[in-house]
């Protein structure tokens, strides 16, 4: 049977892809951010993990205002590296698991969660940041990738409620699987920013930190924290963070925390980042 | 039925991009994507203008456009992640982006941004929003 066996959160800033992708991690304000992430490395190439599902947000990437889905799945098999106006990221391809993903679109969706298939996405930095982030630079990602795209762009997102209730349907459909199968699941984006009109720079630790406990001890209380809230909060794109409740979804209801590192600013935006363990997959191990 | 309340509204300094927002900025933003191409890219830096037609822009969005009014730009329409395209196009940075949208030197903006960023007191409601 598969299993989730922890979740990931982190920003995905595109200037951290920068940072990584220009040799500049060792400059200090770079250094400041990547050195929150030295043990969660660690704690990864431990783990090991067999496919890791990365909920995140295309940037009018794959998506432009043509079609906007609110949850996209990505079943293929391979992802390419999208160019974002600077050129593609020099980062290995992304594979998916398109069995997995398979089983996870029809068990959803029968499961009323009504997402959209895509069998064709090129992936940008909102998926390849934190991916850099957790495994570094390797030759090929170590693990297979689910894409599981969010809209976040064009308001309404979905609920930070809905996200959790689909992180919860998604863990249902990863435990009905068959194959012996090692999974963790990401939340990316945020903590709070804006990076556009005159209020761009908006930074609310206070509601970061707040944020990060609830995450950990009582994720109920986020999923109620309505949209304009996280904007006026947290920036307008802080709007972002509903993305994690799609990972605390899938988890326990107490976890184990195993990683907690937070740091303003990576360009505009606090960086947040948490590594839960689901004490229940983990103790079978 | 019942008119949507957008409760938004009275976040200042911001337009929030739903769904009224989008369509009328669908042309805006529908250029922006289009530089995501290494030939658009080109094409458009050779004759701004003349790239222009192809796509379905009132006057005012023509002009934002040709003028790099930003915050113009996300009123008229614009989303923030497609602008940005116009942004990487002239080789800007988000950050340098941001700084340009507040009025702000890259320099001023930056050193707040090290500072903790700008803070949400004084900038929760367009009451209280600047002096």
């Amino acid at each position: 049977m598969a299993k989730i066996v922890a979740g990931v959160a982190t920003s995905h800033v595109p200037a951290i892809g920068a940072a990584l992708d220009l040799g500049k991690t060792q400059e200090p304000y770079w250094q400041r951010v990547f050195a929150g992430y030295e043990e969660s490395k660690k704690w990864i190439a431990e783990v090991k993990p067999d496919v890791c599902i990365v909920v995140f947000n295309d940037h009018a990437t794959a998506f432009s205002v043509d079609i906007v889905p609110t949850f996209a799945l990505g079943c293929a098999a391979e992802f390419p590296i999208a160019d974002e106006g600077w050129g593609p990221r020099p980062v290995p391809m992304v594979h998916g698991h398109p069995e997995l993903a398979a089983h996870i679109a029809q068990s959803v969706i029968q499961d009323e969660f009504d997402l959209t298939v895509v069998n064709n996405m090129e992936v940008d930095h909102g998926l390849t940041v934190p991916l850099s982030l957790m495994f570094g630079q390797p030759e090929e990602w170590p693990c297979k990738v689910i894409p599981l795209a969010v809209n976040v762009v064009l308001f309404p997102p979905p609920t930070g409620n809905r996200c959790f209730n689909l992180g919860a349907a998604i863990r249902r459909a990863v435990e009905s699987y068959p194959e012996d199968l090692k999974v963790v699941i990401f939340g990316t984006g945020g903590m709070s920013h804006q990076i556009s009109g005159p209020r761009a720079g908006l930074i609310n630790s206070e509601f970061d930190n707040a944020f990060l406990d609830g995450m950990v001890n009582d994720p109920q209380k986020l999923t109620k924290i309505k949209h304009v809230e996280y904007m006026r909060e947290a920036g307008a794109e802080g709007i972002e963070m509903v993305m994690w409740l799609v990972m605390r979804g899938a988890l326990d209801e107490h976890v184990r925390e195993r990683r907690r590192f937070y740091t303003v600013p990576a360009s505009n935006t606090a960086v947040g980042h948490l590594i839960l363990e689901n004490p229940s997959a983990m103790a079978a191990e | 039925m019942q008119p949507i309340e957008k409760e938004y509204s009275d976040i200042p300094g911001t337009t929030v991009f739903d769904a009224d927002q989008s369509r009328k900025g669908y042309g805006i933003n529908m250029f922006c994507m289009s530089l995501l191409k290494e030939a658009n890219r080109k094409a458009f830096k050779a004759d701004e203008a003349g790239y222009l037609k192809a796509y379905k822009l009132t006057p005012e969005q023509t002009e934002a456009i040709l003028n790099r009014e930003w915050n113009r730009m996300l009123e008229l329409g614009g989303n923030i992640y497609f602008t940005a395209k116009l942004g990487a196009t002239d080789g800007l940075s988000f950050q340098q982006l941001a700084a340009k949208m507040t009025g702000s030197t890259q320099q001023e903006y930056a050193d707040m941004m090290l500072a903790g960023g700008r803070s949400p007191n004084g900038a929760r409601t367009k009451s209280e929003w600047k002096k």
